[in-house]
């Protein structure tokens, strides 16, 4: 599970020593995320997202089990509640701006860790399950915070709840009963504020178990590193604790000042006023739109306004979104380049910064009203969305011709001292 | 080392043990284990039922409800919002001019091909009630509620001067029929009667 030079388990304190034969849990901790794990030495701050990761997700854990306890799942008392912990639990809205504002957060987190992946190549041989895990945790992440967002039982609540689950009417013959049975009605109701309640709950630890499945996996290989190049010697590696804690302790207070400015400066800026409207069966507002993070996929589903090859046009806009996720599943076979890093690779780069522009554009038209231009801008940026993965990420991994890959990770590193570059190379 | 602990083991190759056969074939033991591994299984599978149903409306949300409308103050060319199972319905009492404009698409034929979900506004109605265009209002597409029938909202009916969607822009005509935007089909018509000129009983 690690390289022959990683660092043993040995404790000194008889306590310790007790403990390792009775349950060896310090081990497993020193050999996972201490001392005992090598990691390549030339990690950028690309690599600091994941631990970044982990800490969001034990924030949203914490202020969640404890806004649970002031929270009443019942349509007739969970607006008000939500206001009573705003107003009369003691640091209730210190914890409620934390958990909605760390919720925006984490998926900022997260996109910049999936844009490591897609820039670095991490989806490649021998790394493809970390991959596919890490897009199981993207995808019960954004269920969960679709779920968290109904909680407050406000208009952008009801009304996400009713379009989001109104995406499953798309599938036909059995659309209408499905929506009826996530609902538990034919309309978002108690039952639906319920259930959302008790799978908003019980998600994240779905996710904690995921994200030590997808860290169990990392720890197979190893951490990728910017080269692409895999370990080969003591040299190219340092212990984990340290170094990398300490590089992460400095993000992670970075993280906290931005984490800090949005919670007690501006907590409601990435918000949207009409949540704090109770909800209005009665009444959708003018311009509804998902939370900032879900931008690009909604610009997807209501790219189709027409029927294509004879799939009417909201079927088509349903499954278009679901597979504009669901295509990352596929990354490491649709590229086929053997050279990780896109630093090595001038025409994927080139594409790449493409495909970020695109989504870019993508979330531009999710917010933005459903007229001109920015419905064809959003069907054009939807076509050039796909087709990166089905068309150009194959092609272009068929047909590049890659720059030279520095022999090791010690020589990319230690390239700027000449002779050290030289000697390597011989 | 079983006979050891007075246990009798059967071995792979069928020759010892009490649940062996002679000469091959099923054993005791083989049966057990199938019929036990079934039973789980099956069992397993059963309580799986309960547990997906219980997601399903309840009782009470299922139990039929009615409503009933007084037409009586609703002027031609206006709507209200009524509820009905807890979701939006519209009333309409369409004027004279939009009853035109609807049943001008029925009789022509080649604009009327064109419709995405064809019905005409007599279907679509009751006979001798044409100009009261009675629907759900909740838009086909993703279900939330159209303008066009609420207070102050005779401005945003859309292109086809039917109800407008709000959410990502399906337009319908003045027979509650899709006519533009991403919406799969016509705005519901729910099942409902006429208990006299002015009153009108919904499902």
């Amino acid at each position: 599970m690690s390289f022959p030079w990683a660092k043993q388990y040995t404790p000194s304190h008889p306590a310790m020593v007790w403990l390792d034969e009775k349950l060896p849990l310090p081990r497993l901790i020193y050999g996972a995320v201490g001392a005992g794990y090598e990691v390549p030495r030339n990690l950028n701050y690309f690599w600091n997202f994941g631990f970044m990761a982990g800490l969001c997700l034990m924030i949203q854990i914490v202020t969640g089990i404890v806004l649970a306890m002031h929270f009443a799942p019942d349509t007739g008392l969970a607006f008000d509640s939500t206001e009573h912990i705003m107003r009369d639990v003691n640091w209730g809205w210190m914890l409620r701006y934390g958990h909605s504002n760390g919720a925006a957060l984490f998926f900022a987190v997260i996109y910049l860790h999936i844009f490591r992946g897609f820039y670095y190549g991490s989806y490649k041989a021998p790394r493809e399950m970390i991959w596919l895990l890490g897009v199981t945790i993207f995808l019960l992440m954004m269920a969960t915070a679709f779920m968290g967002y109904v909680l407050p039982w406000g208009q952008m609540s009801y009304w996400a709840a009713q379009v989001i689950t109104g995406f499953f009417t798309a599938f036909p013959l059995i659309g209408d009963g499905l929506k009826e049975w996530l609902l538990g009605g034919f309309a978002p109701d108690n039952a639906t504020l319920n259930r959302f309640f008790s799978l908003h709950f019980l998600l994240p630890f779905v996710i904690l178990g995921v994200v030590i499945l997808h860290i169990w996996s990392l720890h197979i290989p190893g951490s990728s590193n910017p080269t692409g190049v895999e370990v080969k010697t003591k040299a190219d590696t340092v212990p984990f604790h340290p170094y990398y804690t300490a590089k992460d302790g400095w993000t992670v207070g970075l993280f906290m000042v931005i984490y800090g400015l949005f919670v007690f400066y501006m907590p409601n800026s990435m918000g949207h006023p009409d949540n704090y409207i109770p909800a209005n069966p009665m009444q959708t507002p003018a311009h509804i739109v998902p939370e900032w993070y879900f931008w690009p996929f909604y610009a997807i589903l209501r790219s189709f306004t027409q029927p294509l090859l004879f799939i009417p046009g909201k079927l088509m806009g349903v499954l278009a979104m679901f597979a504009s996720i669901l295509v990352w599943f596929f990354m490491p076979w649709l590229d086929k380049s053997p050279v990780r890093s896109a630093k090595f690779r001038p025409l994927y780069r080139k594409f790449f910064w493409a495909l970020v522009l695109d989504v870019l554009v993508l979330g531009y038209c999710g917010v933005s009203p459903p007229e001109q231009p920015y419905i064809l801008l959003a069907q054009l940026a939807t076509i050039y969305y796909f087709a990166h993965f089905f068309i150009i990420v194959p092609i272009v991994s068929s047909i590049e011709r890659p720059e030279p890959l520095p022999f090791s990770i010690t020589e990319a590193v230690l390239g700027h001292d000449g002779q050290a570059a030289l000697a390597a190379k011989g | 080392m079983a006979q050891d602990a007075g246990i009798d083991t059967p071995t792979a190759d069928g020759g010892s043990g009490d649940g062996a056969l002679d000469g091959g074939g099923v054993r005791r033991r083989d049966f057990i284990n199938i019929a036990a591994v079934s039973a789980a299984g099956v069992g397993g599978l059963a309580v799986l039922y309960p547990l997906i149903s219980q997601m399903a409306p309840s009782a009470d949300v299922l139990a039929e409800s009615s409503t009933e409308i007084d037409l009586a103050a609703i002027q031609p060319g206006q709507a209200i919002k009524a509820l009905f199972r807890k979701q939006p319905l519209f009333v309409r009492n369409l004027t004279a001019e939009e009853v035109k404009k609807a049943t001008d698409v029925d009789n022509n034929a080649s604009e009327f091909s064109t419709l995405r979900d064809p019905a005409t506004l007599a279907e679509r109605t009751k006979p001798g009630k044409q100009n009261w265009l009675i629907t759900m209002g909740v838009c086909t597409h993703l279900g939330c509620v159209p303008l066009g029938a609420g207070p102050g909202e005779e401005m945003s009916r859309g292109a086809f001067g039917g109800y407008f969607c709000p959410c990502h822009g399906s337009t319908y005509d003045t027979a509650a029929r899709i006519r533009k935007g991403p919406a799969p089909r016509n705005l519901e018509v729910p099942p409902y009667e006429f208990t006299s000129d002015t009153i009108v009983k919904i499902g």
